[in-house]
């Protein structure tokens, strides 16, 4: 036993195994209230109060809806594929937490799971996996709305996947490095304006020039990503019911919540890794996991503002918008991007 | 490790293929594809090529597999309904290319059988970097590369011109006679 823990395999499987569990059970945690947090949000954006009799101000309510999903008789429709039916609602969640693996919360080793070369590829291989959740769910449910939902999710995000995709690639040749701990590290450097020493100041790369269309358009794609307001096409409940998950019931219902929640904490926690400086911040370095998740409580806050204050999408502006606009805006940052590295290295 | 890992990816792709083609239903035929293509990706990852590896998941079973999955869905297609001599003919030749592809990789593999993923000499290390990649990609390969690039826009053009369909036929007024 003492010659495995001298392992050193051993010692790194163990430990990420460890934070694997931290992490899943953190999540979990952190989702049940970020819907809550919503759904209060929501009611003061309506000037209501928002959930607030079970518990003080309400604080118990996520635990209230957990148990009453889990005891909520759970229905399949007869002419369903009951195999796919049951996988969807697994495929809707993994993804967020596979993503989670290569997240630099604070500084390395200590708060991040593994450091792979390709962090970047991983986050964008498992969104384009998260497609086939609202696919497979709204096809297998036997349903016209369900499969209606499904079809427009897919055609919806492999249109936003693309400008996503390549709104990521001016921040891989500003960093030259595809691992996500090598993008908030080349964000520590001290910034240096033509020789002027600006050490001051940030050098997160939504605050150069040439990165903050990405940055904008990869903020947009977000909300197309995880199928949000003013994007929330596949759920549209005017004309599809609940789109997708219409013949979801019960903790496969909620699985889809889940994911849906996990994917927006994942989604936003690539953005700040790649354009807001990860968990750079000013103070030692030991609080940096304090500015990751500061910054990450801003931005699920944008999230919740938007879907409150913004009308949806018609199918055919969606459309029009990402090919139209969003795709040829993010072409043109790559190489407006890639001249300004190559004048700056080589120039 | 690493035999025992590929060989649960190489079990895994194979079974998966199989599937992929003994199963009647195309949507579950193309799900298995799916979880081939993951392994494919698994494989890649230990023999160091990770760049390929999330290559292989992003394009393959993200992007393309999906737009398949999408158009089965649109034709509603349930089951293989073709018999008779033509679905034959085309099992027959699928039968014979499939022996010759086998044979292909049985003479490959009996000159260097081992337990575990075969790696070629190439003398490139760290062949996963996607630095070496592009390297290679943009000096050594740059004319395959463009010249597929072309293959791509053509095809991509193509695509559009059948979309769009024939161009409406100008109205002589004789119809309504």
């Amino acid at each position: 036993m003492a010659a495995l823990w001298q392992n050193e395999t051993f010692q790194v499987a163990f430990w990420a195994l460890v934070k694997v569990v931290i992490i899943l059970q953190v999540l979990l945690g952190v989702v049940s209230y970020l819907i809550f947090a919503e759904r209060k949000v929501m009611g003061h954006i309506q000037a209501r109060t928002g959930p607030n009799r079970v518990g003080p101000f309400g604080l118990l309510q996520p635990i209230a809806d957990v148990v009453k999903l889990l005891f909520k008789e759970e229905f399949i429709p007869a002419q369903a594929n009951k195999v796919v039916f049951h996988i969807a609602p697994i495929l809707a969640v993994f993804p967020a937490i596979v993503t989670f693996a290569v997240i630099p919360f604070g500084p390395a080793p200590m708060f991040l799971v593994t450091d792979i070369n390709v962090g970047l590829l991983l986050f964008l291989a498992m969104s384009s996996l998260g497609v086939y959740a609202l696919t497979l769910g709204g096809w297998s449910s036997n349903n016209k709305y369900a499969l209606l939902g499904g079809l427009r999710s897919s055609a919806q995000m492999i249109s936003y996947e693309l400008a996503m995709g390549l709104s990521t690639i001016p921040v891989i040749l500003e960093a030259s490095t595809l691992s996500l701990n090598g993008i908030v590290g080349a964000q520590m450097q001290p910034l240096d304006f033509y020789g002027f020493s600006l050490a001051f100041l940030p050098n997160w790369f939504l605050l150069k020039p040439h990165l903050f269309l990405p940055f904008v358009i990869f903020t947009i794609t977000m909300f197309a990503e995880t199928n949000r307001t003013p994007f929330d096409l596949p759920e549209a409940e005017g004309e599809l019911v609940a789109g997708f998950h219409t013949e979801y019931s019960s903790m496969k219902w909620a699985l889809f919540f889940l994911g849906e929640y996990m994917n927006i904490l994942a989604i936003c926690s690539i953005c700040i890794t790649l354009f807001m400086g990860g968990w750079d911040g000013p103070g030692p370095d030991a609080i940096g996991l304090l500015w990751f998740l500061l910054k990450l409580a801003a931005f699920i806050f944008l999230f919740i503002w938007v879907r409150w204050t913004f009308p949806r999408f018609r199918y055919d502006q969606l459309m029009d918008f990402g090919w139209k606009v969003l795709l040829p805006a993010s072409i043109a940052n790559v190489v407006i991007a890639a001249l300004v590295v190559y004048w700056r290295t080589h120039g | 490790m690493v035999p025992y890992l590929f060989l649960g990816f190489a079990g895994l792709l194979v079974a998966t293929a199989l599937m992929v083609v003994l199963h009647r239903n195309p949507i579950t035929s193309a799900l298995f594809l799916v979880l081939a293509f993951v392994s494919l990706a698994g494989i890649y990852v230990l023999l160091h090529a990770e760049f390929l590896g999330m290559v292989q998941i992003l394009v393959y079973a993200g992007a393309i597999m999906v737009l398949f999955l999408f158009v089965i869905m649109y034709l509603n297609l349930q089951h293989d309904v073709e018999r008779g001599v033509q679905i034959a003919v085309r099992r027959g030749i699928g039968w014979a290319l499939g022996a010759l592809l086998l044979l292909s990789g049985g003479a490959l593999l009996s000159r260097g059988w081992s337990l575990g993923p075969v790696k070629a000499d190439s003398g490139l290390e760290g062949i996963g970097n996607a630095a070496a990649i592009g390297q290679t990609l943009y000096s050594r390969y740059l004319f395959p590369f463009e010249v597929t690039s072309i293959l791509l826009l053509v095809a991509m053009v193509g695509a559009i011109i059948i979309a769009k369909g024939q161009p409406a036929q100008p109205d002589d007024g004789t119809e309504g006679e």
